[in-house]
């Protein structure tokens, strides 16, 4: 967020005072600092280029959510067909099904991971061997740099019927196996599982780097009034991380819909499909393997639109809580 | 940093002993699923079908590992992978340097202009097909080009940079000009060598998220000789499909490959480039969230 912050602040410095001149002396002031600065401008090129091929391109493209859409016949040769594919988008069973499953994921992320950073952060904060504590902090850090693949793979071989090691401690107090991998029963609770295990520890940096502000004289101070080891954390840890945790949530509330393509798409197979898909690995599935681009697309632009005005919404809402907002 | 010693009453150190181990806990399972692939991986199928958790194996073998180096398939796919990486990481660097310095001069005409683009690119995005599109028109599909290209620059990375440039006293800049060099002087003789060690940051950075990318080959390369090792890890485990593509290995000579620890060995030569520069990772993502968080 800090990131976001700074650079507004930034891009608001550089904002120069329009030149008040005559139209061609001020033309020629432009042309000369175009000219002193060519050095400039062509060390930005490839990075615009980036931004215009791979960003700005993709965006103008999405008017093919607004025709029937042919490969053969291009962006341009393509017949319009307006609002026909939202209205079957939203017609379709698929969207109920959709908005739940992504809604479901959403909220069990908000209940079991959302919070797990911020308490293994305020338990490791009162470890009191330093080593130890650094120690522990580089096994948990571990996993955030994994791919998803390899999480899964992980999950697979631990979980699989045939010989995994989870399923056979199962099997021992439980009685009978259970197959995780393709039960939809058991699709969440893996996909929550997976998120805390390879998150969590990464999660703790901002609130350890909070933390590490506090000022001791303040724990001093507490205990000098009798606050016990509860009252502390209440009263002096806790305030401190109270702001990143709201700036926080106000991000996850803004990306509320992002479900993680790539764990999501992972972990789907024919027998749990009906709670796995959500809008990414929809738009995938229908549009790549089904080639069905423009009706992708729409239920894609569907998705961005929302996306936008929940981000948008939730940076308000920080900036009426008192909170500096995050752009 | 931690606790300032202070008074502890009982209920406090019987709390500082549960956390002790309840964290060492923490800390082990995040570990120890790593430590049981890489102990299986050296084991033979004989053990790995008997026991059902080990750290050491009791027989160790390289059979897994032989198997993977002696198919075209898996060599193939690992070298994808590391030239993937190598050559990605150094676009990476490339385009996010060269852009994000000019972006950092204050007196640059359209600079606003610039970083609104950036910023708004990380607010909406075209999405996933209109992407495919652009990079099938491009003729990329089945490209090493497409793993790179549309990941050359990370925005947030782009920022950080940017951040890290702006707060470059003036002054080196000043005495460089009145020295009569250009504007790519400054950026190549002063700029560049005073970030060496931000480069080995974003380096750090790029190469992991590059080796780590699995979306990016998913969509576009389906030349199954191009798969990157994220690719082959996901046919092999999660599709189950371990002769896949290698239809050599079905002659007559086929031997079967060794089943479960081959999957393991996969994970392995998948995970280990990441723990290999984890420790340098780990001296450097501090630094990176901290230049991040630097107001200029």
């Amino acid at each position: 967020m800090a990131i976001f912050k700074s650079s507004s602040s930034q891009t608001e410095l550089a904002v120069d005072a329009p030149p008040v001149k005559s139209g061609a002396a001020s033309r020629k002031q432009f042309m000369q600092r175009l000219k002193r600065d060519k050095w400039l401008y062509l060390l930005l090129l490839p990075g615009l280029l980036y931004f215009l091929v791979f960003k700005y391109a993709p965006m103008w493209g999405i008017v093919i959510a607004f025709q029937d859409y042919s490969p053969f016949k291009g962006v341009f040769g393509s017949e319009w067909v307006g609002f026909e594919h939202f209205r079957d988008f939203f017609q379709n069973p698929d969207f109920t099904r959709l908005l739940r499953n992504t809604f479901i994921l959403a909220v069990l992320d908000l209940v079991f991971f959302f919070p797990a950073p911020i308490i293994l952060a305020l338990l490791l904060n009162e470890l009191r061997i330093n080593l130890y504590k650094r120690t522990v902090q580089t096994l948990i850090y571990v996993p955030h740099f994994m791919s998803w693949v390899i999480i899964a793979s992980i999950t697979y071989i631990f979980f699989t019927t045939s010989g995994g090691v989870a399923n056979e401690i199962v099997g021992h107090f439980y009685g009978k196996e259970i197959n995780f991998l393709s039960s939809p029963d058991w699709f969440r609770p893996l996909i929550m599982g997976q998120i805390i295990w390879k998150e969590t520890g990464w999660g703790t940096v901002i609130f350890l780097a909070a933390l590490a502000t506090v000022d001791q004289e303040q724990y001093e101070a507490a205990i000098v009034d009798g606050a016990g080891r509860f009252r502390r954390l209440w009263h002096v840890t806790l305030p401190a991380v109270r702001s990143t945790i709201i700036v926080l949530l106000i991000l996850r509330l803004g990306n509320f819909l992002d479900t993680g393509f790539q764990q999501i798409f992972l972990m789907t197979n024919s027998l749990n499909r009906d709670v796995a898909d959500v809008f990414d690995t929809y738009v995938y599935f229908v549009g790549i393997t089904q080639g069905a681009f423009s009706y992708s697309t729409a239920v894609g632009l569907f998705k961005s639109v929302v996306g936008i005005i929940l981000v948008l919404g939730a940076n308000k809402l920080a900036k009426k809580m008192g909170q500096d907002g995050i752009f | 940093m931690g606790m300032p010693k202070m008074h502890n009453t009982p209920g406090g150190r019987v709390f500082d002993v549960v956390n002790f181990i309840f964290l060492g806990a923490i800390g082990l399972l995040m570990i120890l699923p790593f430590l049981y692939v890489i102990a299986g991986s050296f084991a033979t199928e004989a053990e790995l079908t008997s026991r059902s958790f080990f750290i050491f194996p009791e027989t160790f073998t390289l059979e897994a590992y032989q198997y993977i180096f002696s198919t075209d398939r898996f060599t193939r796919s690992i070298l994808v992978s590391i030239g993937v990486t190598v050559v990605g990481t150094i676009v990476c660097l490339f385009f996010t340097f060269s852009m994000a310095y000019p972006l950092s001069r204050k007196h640059l005409l359209g600079r606003n202009f610039f970083m609104n683009m950036v910023v708004f690119s990380m607010l909406f995005s075209g999405g996933m097909i209109p992407t495919y599109i652009v990079v099938k028109s491009l003729g990329l599909l089945d490209s090493y080009w497409a793993l790179i290209l549309p990941i050359a620059i990370n925005p947030f990375n782009l920022i950080i940079v940017k951040t890290f440039f702006q707060n470059i006293p003036i002054e080196l800049e000043e005495s460089a000009k009145v020295d009569g060099c250009t504007e790519f002087g400054i950026f190549w003789r002063i700029m560049l060598p005073l970030s060496k060690p931000v480069i080995a940051t974003f380096a750090l950075f790029y190469a992991v998220a590059i080796w780590n990318d699995f979306f990016s080959a998913l969509l576009y390369i389906s030349d199954s000789t191009k798969w990157p090792v994220q690719v082959l890890l996901q046919q092999i485990i999660l599709l189950s499909q371990s002769t896949i593509g290698d239809t050599s290995a079905m002659g007559a000579d086929y031997v079967a490959p060794p089943d479960q620890s081959l999957k393991l060995a996969v994970v392995v030569i998948a995970t280990l480039p990441i723990l290999i520069i984890y420790p340098f990772l780990q001296k450097h993502f501090a630094k990176g969230m901290l230049l991040g968080s630097v107001k200029g």
